[in-house]
């Protein structure tokens, strides 16, 4: 298939992020440079010196909204991707509001514990929403323990599943980098095998 | 009794364990994870209440923080 098919296919669909930060801002880059119509990404920070290292955001952005900064980068490489922006922290009781119509929702956040809430919220109260995990991702190196897991058609991880964010393992480009795209290529490979229509 | 347990087969003396009991059995220490059973998760107030059966199949998978 071309990629101007592939590109049309996918100009179709909805996705959902949850989180603007290295996984979402990487992760939705990806996105919309292979043309997904719409992305919908929800998150409530504001961007910090300290992002620049992982988060597709620029120096002259520091102290912008991270949703207002990653839609105005959105736009620059892909202006035919509609992107809807939450400014929201998002919990228990928004979520399936924010991310209704989404095809498919990706989970871009940074403590564990949000992970879990989300996980739990998308699987009970949206049922058939396929869900992209992120898990382990921390330092540098061992490209060979980072994978992609299925556990069934609406749960997937990506991450080594075993390094947590410390002090002295943080997280930087390249690993957040690799699992952001990562999640980016499962959304692609569940969207292509799909079909909607215009 | 036999489950899949992230896709690996794994037998049991019991008939049917918790998930709490699996927890301890698999010294599956960490405190941040997702347990689904036959696609179905099962919150963490439900481990002490939820029984694993032969044949199950079982995921469990650790949330580690960083994004």
């Amino acid at each position: 298939m071309r990629f101007s098919e592939i590109k049309n296919h996918l100009g179709r669909f909805r996705v959902g992020i949850a989180g603007a930060g290295g996984l979402g801002s990487n992760c939705a880059v990806a996105l919309a440079r292979s043309g997904i119509g719409t992305i919908v990404i929800a998150d409530f920070d504001i961007i910090e010196e300290q992002n620049l290292n992982r988060q597709y955001y620029f120096s002259d952005q520091v102290g912008m909204m991270k949703t207002a900064a990653l839609k105005e980068n959105l736009s620059g490489i892909n202006p035919g991707t509609n992107v809807v922006a939450h400014q929201k922290k998002l919990d228990e009781s928004n979520i399936t509001e924010i991310f209704s119509g989404c095809d498919i929702i990706v989970e871009a956040f940074d403590s564990a514990e949000m992970k879990e809430m989300l996980i739990e919220t998308v699987q009970t109260r949206m049922p058939g929403i396929p869900l992209v995990v992120a898990s382990g991702l921390a330092g540098w190196g061992k490209n060979d323990t980072i994978r992609c897991r299925k556990i069934d058609d609406t749960l997937y991880i990506c991450g080594d599943e075993s390094s947590d964010v410390t002090d002295d393992l943080p997280p930087m480009a390249p690993r957040v980098g690799i699992v952001a795209n990562m999640q980016a290529n499962v959304v692609v490979e569940i969207l292509m095998g799909k079909n909607k229509s215009q | 009794m036999k489950i899949l347990l992230n896709n690996r087969e794994e037998e049991f003396p019991q008939e049917t364990i918790s998930v709490s009991e699996l927890i301890k059995v698999k010294k599956f220490s960490f405190r941040m994870r997702i347990f689904k059973i036959n696609n179905v998760l099962i919150s963490k107030e439900k481990y002490d209440s939820t029984f694993i059966l032969d044949g199950d199949n079982v995921q469990m998978l650790y949330l580690m923080s960083g994004g």
